[in-house]
């Protein structure tokens, strides 16, 4: 495994929609400014709409368009997105799915049944991602997520719209992956329960600040995040306001 | 395999065959239906209406087989069929590339939708008798003809899938370093297949429509059209009928041999 790795760095002094249409120009993001140690897993939370979204595209390089930096570290870092929505390609299988994620030939694509044995979906893995279930569909975008072994890792909102169930056993299946193979990650979402589940650091934003309002670390082992009352008490401490 | 109990999934529908057995045959009975009803109803017209006007079944497969044992039905078919072959390549290409163009360019879409409009509406024998005017009424002018006819079709359609170019996938190629090669093969050529099939499927049907008016408008000494062109001159109505249901049949075997296959094919990972 590599070295410990370099922090990931993030400097926005603006990030400006411009006005459209009946809408006026509208700064969703100020002076945000933050770094993530290598292998924390940093969960930035808040409201819909808060400029988290725009916030994860930034640090993707997938939003340009913004006065600031972002300091990946040197080299170029694997970065992996996984998103909202599972974004799988509908006319590849599950396992087509998974290799195309790596380049041809590469070896960790000798990994990929074991990737789908531990997420459960080595059944799935010649079916067509429409012709199974959202869960499963997000865990093949898991999969797929850690099958690259990135360097750093973006998730926005992976585990939304799904039913509790479900949503909580993604969740220990991602904790379960993470402590594998700790890799750094910048997990976005509005659920505060999961972000006191999966995080070793919160950073939350409230809506109309445009930046982070509070930092603090979670003081949980793994085997803590697993128990419900233990989380809920955190949360508490850590969401004053609940 | 802790996750696969807790989530309760056993079976998973694996890749399904294209057309299943027992739904194809269906479809063969209520084809075979229809058809033998038409065919008697033709003959009972034909018997009230006298053969010189609307000849029975019977008269123009008469005339089929006279014209294929003489081989001229093979030649005249053989040629049209080449012709269609031409125009149908020609059309797909280029009326793919100009859709594919403007799709995928806002600007570009803004200015040349009212020449798409135009071309569309344009009537196929006023493109048939300009070409010949300007370019004589070679076998080469024959083709653009009909290419020329075809081409706003597809390039609408091309415009239409260009248009709906998923982001989302875009960007998720991106993040896992497709490339260009990678994301052409897996990611745009896959959204644009349903499209292309779509628009050769209807493209077929107009193409070989149109060939038989340019072949019949162009004085061209052989082909489908020319026949059934100088059939019309002589008031042969079973040659006209020969000649139709010939060509009819092998554009069909076209259709259900090719065309369906590979649009059932680019859908088959639809739900």
């Amino acid at each position: 495994m590599a070295p410990l790795g370099h922090p990931l760095g993030v400097r926005i002094k603006r990030k400006t929609f411009p006005a459209v249409g009946g809408h006026d120009e509208n700064t969703v993001l100020r002076d945000v400014a933050f770094t993530v140690e290598p292998r924390s897993f940093v969960v930035l939370t808040g409201p819909s709409g808060c400029g988290k979204s725009t916030l994860l595209n930034i640090v993707a390089g997938l939003d340009k368009d913004f006065e600031g930096s972002i300091d990946l570290g040197p080299g170029t870092p694997r970065v992996t997105f996984i998103f909202q929505t599972p974004r799988l390609l509908p006319w590849r299988t599950v396992r087509e799915n998974l290799e195309l994620a790596l380049p041809a030939g590469d070896p960790r694509a000798q990994g990929i049944p074991d990737m789908l044995e531990r997420v459960g979906l080595s059944a799935a893995a010649e079916a067509f991602p429409e012709r199974i279930s959202l869960g499963m569909q997000r865990r093949a975008a898991l999969a797929r997520g850690f099958l690259t072994e990135p360097e750093i890792l973006l998730m926005d909102e992976p585990f939304v719209s799904l039913d509790d169930p479900t949503a909580q056993g993604l969740r220990e299946l991602l904790i379960d992956l993470w402590t594998r193979r700790p890799t750094t990650v910048l997990f976005i979402t509005h659920d505060r329960t999961e972000s006191v589940m999966l995080g070793t650091r919160i950073l939350r934003m409230m809506p109309g600040s445009a930046s982070i309002v509070e930092d603090e670390a979670v003081r949980l082992s793994p085997a803590e995040r697993k128990d419900r009352d233990k989380v809920a008490a955190e949360q508490k401490r850590i969401f004053k306001d609940t | 395999m802790a996750h696969a109990s807790t989530h309760g999934f056993s079976t998973v529908p694996a890749r399904k065959p294209v057309v299943a057995p027992d739904a194809l045959a269906g479809r063969l009975g209520w084809t075979v239906l229809s058809l033998s009803v038409f065919i008697a109803l033709w003959a009972l017209a034909a018997l009230w209406e006298g053969d010189r006007h609307l000849p029975g079944p019977s008269a123009v497969l008469g005339v089929l087989a006279g014209e294929a044992a003489s081989g001229a039905l093979w030649s005249h078919l053989a040629i049209t069929l080449a012709r269609v072959t031409a125009a149908f390549t020609l059309a797909m290409v280029i009326g793919a590339a100009i859709g594919l163009a403007v799709g995928a360019n806002r600007i570009a879409d803004k200015f040349f939708d009212s020449w798409i409009i135009l071309l569309l509406n344009l009537p196929a024998l006023v493109i048939i008798a300009l070409c010949y005017v300007w370019w004589g009424t070679t076998e080469a002018t024959a083709i653009t003809a009909v290419a020329i006819n075809k081409i706003p079709n597809v390039a609408v359609q091309m415009r239409e899938g260009a248009r709906s170019l998923s982001k989302d996938l875009a960007e998720m190629a991106h993040m896992y370093g497709f490339g260009r090669w990678k994301t052409l093969r897996h990611v745009t050529i896959p959204q644009l297949a349903p499209f292309w099939a779509a628009a050769a499927r209807s493209g077929l049907a107009l193409v070989w429509k149109i060939v038989l008016v340019v072949e019949a408008l162009g004085g061209h000494p052989t082909g489908v059209g020319h026949q059934i062109h100088t059939a019309f001159g002589n008031f042969d109505v079973p040659m006209i009928l020969a000649y139709a249901l010939a060509f009819i049949v092998v554009i069909q075997a076209v259709e259900i041999g090719v065309l369906q296959p590979v649009q059932a094919r680019v859908n088959r990972w639809r739900r």
